[in-house]
């Protein structure tokens, strides 16, 4: 088990390294540079600016000086938020970020299963059809659509919420960024959970559980329910993900400072080493979620057990 | 043991319906079916009878498109239309099942020590943890092996016959007054499914519960069951004392489901007949395993040094339990899978041809699958299917020409030429068969290998396509490579028989010296299970 993890994690050294080379190159092919504001800077400045952040080496020479700094664990620093180093920045960040999308991944998993569940056992019934419809629209409309939506209906008309910002982490203000950021992640696992347990519902081992006289609860919560999981735990690696970039657009609207929005003002200010730091964090964190995922895939199932 | 006294579970006038897309589908039609205490009855039919779902429908497991009528008793409590709290006072305590698939009837999540505890904790009301030495005794009493380190066993450790005896330990885990075992062993090997037979009736003998075997196979009739319902379309068209019933079937349906077993000898072919295939020392061996982070190789010798000679005009039978390589053989024969050591056919070495080169061969090498469901493409008409080889080796034939050539094959196999513009699932498995057996002999083959083709077809179907295949020999000239569990298909078959353990001959011979005087351990027991009911009716 413990081999297993070490094994992964080897193994993630090549994917990271391919990651870390192609964002690299990628963001030094986009025309400009972290310098290049509206109104030119004086030629002696750029050059001291360029040569003091060693701008002024070649390609392969900066790539090479990067990949030095990230061994020895630093990110170097920002470009933009020019006080800081990248590290710092993710420090403050962060936790912010990782709480949004925790939160949102387990209120998903919570009501979209509860919906799935619901759904399949009462199949092409009323609650099915309205559960599913609800689903699709979810699915269908784009966050950045919801979000203003949400800040109408509960901070505008009804007062109930604010409208924005972080507020030193007080539970009003996370309600509307967790529950936007969770709204199409529960139509998904919603979707996901109803099919895997329509299936299971008809499993032979379904019927001899039923066939032993067992009460429905056990049949469905006990039997069904667990290996009607499995499908929605492997869509957990992809929501991460989903979650993570989705937290991008979220963060901006509801001004959050958490990670998300580094990302874009990050690329748009040509921050180079901001935009390396984000994609090796978004990296890392799919990579982790989808061996936490594994894991935990083999506890619910005895039959991919690792040795 | 023959019982006496007032049936416990009563049927009366039970229907069963489905709500299907295409229309109402009536299962079962009006039955009437009595059991009394310690008896054991049968339900006999063919696939699509009636005799499953109408066991279901007493136990309240139909599927939700399901509808019954009529009544059904258990001692006087009326079970149809009970709420499914109320049905659970019944099932798992007076009333147990156990069914045909033992590989996915067990929750393939939960060990299955705490799976045969269920009943006892739900029903008797204790705790896990007291029902463990219940669990251990009721493993003891279906004799699996290590009955103590099995309790924490999942399913997927387990083989397919001791699942079974698992499930018949959850299904005795409450003393039911009466077992229902619906096909319980058809899925098995031949030799498990003596053993779970023996241990069914040792079980009844010690329990004294009664036992409802729903079944297909007629040996199992006349080995266990006092009393045998013959059911066809729906209704029971004929019931009586087993004995009465075997010997004199009155109903025509009956007297063919007692005809149906396979019958016939295939002469063997003398030995001066030209040599067409020859295999020496054949080897496969599967390598699992081995990616670039896990150094851990497992081989596994599918086929280990296996000698072949086929004449032309022979059939070669090729029997083994699940695993013991026979598919793989004729694959490997055929080439369609990578193998050590020499195949020659017609005095043509194989084994060093490539794709092309091997193509022009092909046609004369054909091979017929065991599932006739799964093997032919179902969005390709019957025509497409059949002709589909003849695009490969006839290229030059006009659609026109190749269209009278399908109609010409599906005569062949006694089909109507005119459904060859229907879709594969329009029809029943032994015509589906049909159609896959025109779309080897479209091509002309000289060598056929037929791997289980009657395996998963009614006997009365069986009969019908065996006699096809021998048609279709005797007028065609084929060489058959015949592989198969079922001795009794093989003997009717086959003029030679090799019997395959683990990859490796165990006996080979003229198939009645094989047959009358077995010389291995494995074979002697093979033969014993398969033939018992006959053997048994014969000193009777």
């Amino acid at each position: 088990m413990l081999s297993y993890v070490a094994r992964r994690f080897f193994g993630a050294v090549p994917t990271l390294f391919i990651i870390v080379t192609v964002a690299f190159f990628l963001i030094r092919v986009a025309p400009g540079g972290p310098f290049d504001l509206e109104r030119p800077l004086e030629a002696k400045v750029m050059e001291n600016l360029n040569r003091i952040y060693q701008l002024d080496k070649p390609l392969w020479h900066q790539y090479l000086l990067y990949l030095e700094s990230l061994l020895r664990g630093d990110l170097g620093p920002s470009f933009y938020f020019r006080d800081f180093s990248v590290s710092e920045l993710f420090a403050r960040g962060l936790p912010i970020s990782i709480q949004l999308g925790c939160a949102a991944l387990l209120l998903a998993l919570l009501v979209g299963g509860l919906l799935g569940v619901i759904a399949a056992l009462r199949q092409n019934r009323g609650t099915d059809v309205a559960v599913m419809a609800t689903a699709t629209f979810g699915i269908t409309v784009p966050n950045f659509v919801v979000a203003p939506l949400l800040t109408l209906l509960f901070a505008i008309w009804l007062g109930w919420l604010p409208a924005g910002g972080w507020g030193d982490g007080a539970l009003a203000n996370k309600i509307l960024p967790i529950l936007t950021l969770a709204l199409p992640q529960i139509a998904i696992i919603a979707r996901l959970t109803r099919g895997s347990m329509i299936e299971m519902l008809r499993a032979n081992h379904i019927r001899t559980a039923r066939a032993n006289g067992l009460p429905g609860y056990v049949v469905v919560g006990v039997h069904a329910l667990r290996g009607a999981l499995l499908p929605v735990v492997s869509y957990l690696g992809p929501a991460a993900a989903a979650l993570l970039t989705g937290s991008v657009v979220i963060e901006t609207i509801f001004g959050i400072p958490g990670v998300g929005r580094y990302f874009v003002q990050g690329a748009l200010n040509r921050d180079y080493t901001l935009v390396m730091g984000t994609v090796i964090m978004i990296a890392l964190f799919i990579i982790v979620f989808n061996l936490i995922v594994d894991l935990l895939y083999a506890v619910l199932d005895p039959r991919v057990r690792y040795d | 043991m023959t019982a006496t006294g007032d049936p416990i579970l009563e049927s009366r006038d039970l229907n069963v319906r489905f709500a299907t897309p295409d229309g109402e589908v009536h299962a079962v039609r009006g039955v009437d079916l009595r059991v009394r205490a310690g008896e054991t009855i049968a339900i006999v039919g063919e696939s699509g009878s009636g005799k499953s779902q109408l066991m279901m429908a007493t136990m309240g497991l139909l599927a939700q498109n399901g509808r019954t009528e009529g009544s059904v008793r258990f001692r006087g409590q009326e079970l149809l239309g009970l709420s499914a709290r109320a049905l659970n006072r019944y099932r798992g305590q007076k009333l147990s099942m156990i069914f045909q698939e033992p590989m996915t009837s067990l929750d393939p999540l939960y060990t299955i020590g705490r799976q045969i505890a269920e009943p006892l904790v739900h029903h008797k009301g204790i705790s896990r943890a007291e029902a463990r030495p219940r669990v251990l005794e009721l493993l003891k009493l279906v004799g699996i092996p290590e009955p103590e380190r099995r309790l924490d066993s999942y399913p997927h450790e387990l083989s397919g016959g001791q699942r079974q005896r698992a499930m018949i330990a959850m299904a005795l885990a409450n003393g039911p007054e009466i077992l229902i075992a619906d096909e319980p062993t058809t899925a098995l090997d031949v030799t498990i499914q003596a053993q779970i037979l023996e241990l069914l009736a040792d079980l009844q003998r010690r329990l004294g519960m009664a036992i409802v075997f729903i079944t297909h196979d007629l040996g199992i009739v006349r080995d266990f069951a006092e009393r045998v319902y013959v059911m066809q379309e729906g209704r029971v068209v004929e019931t009586g004392p087993t004995a009465q019933i075997l010997a004199r079937p009155e109903h025509a349906y009956t007297q063919m489901l007692l005809a149906a077993e396979p019958e016939g000898r295939k002469p063997t072919v003398p030995a001066g007949e030209p040599l067409l295939l020859e295999g020496r020392d054949l080897k496969v061996v599967f390598r699992i395993g081995g990616g670039w982070l896990s150094r851990v190789r497992h081989e596994v010798r599918a086929v280990d040094g296996i000698d072949l000679v086929l004449r032309e005009g022979q059939t070669l039978g090729v029997v083994g339990e699940s695993g013991s390589g026979k598919s793989t053989l004729g694959r490997a024969l055929l080439r369609l899978l990578p193998s050590e050591g020499a195949i020659r056919y017609k005095g043509r070495d194989l084994q060093g041809q490539d794709r092309a080169a091997l193509r022009p061969l092909r046609r004369e090498l054909q091979l017929v699958f065991q599932d006739p469901f799964g093997s032919l493409s179902p969005r390709m008409t019957v025509g497409q299917i059949v002709t589909e080889g003849l695009l490969v080796h006839e290229p030059e034939l006009s659609a026109k020409e190749r269209d009278r050539r399908a109609a010409q094959a599906l005569e062949e196999v006694q089909l109507d030429p005119l459904m060859r513009n229907r879709f594969p699932h329009e029809f029943s498995g032994g015509q589906r068969q049909r159609i896959a057996i025109a779309r080897a002999m479209i091509l002309k083959p000289k060598l056929v290998v037929l791997d289980e083709p009657t395996s998963a077809l009614d006997r009365s179907v069986q009969k019908q396509v065996l006699a096809l295949l021998r048609e279709l020999q005797a007028a065609n000239g084929l060489t058959y490579i015949f592989i198969s569990h079922d001795l009794a298909v093989v003997r009717a078959m086959a003029d030679e028989v090799l019997v395959m353990k683990d990859g490796r001959v165990v006996e080979r011979g003229i198939t009645e010296a094989i047959y009358e005087r077995p010389h291995e351990a494995y074979t002697r027991a093979l033969i014993a299970a398969a033939f018992r009911h006959e053997a048994r009716s014969g000193v009777s």
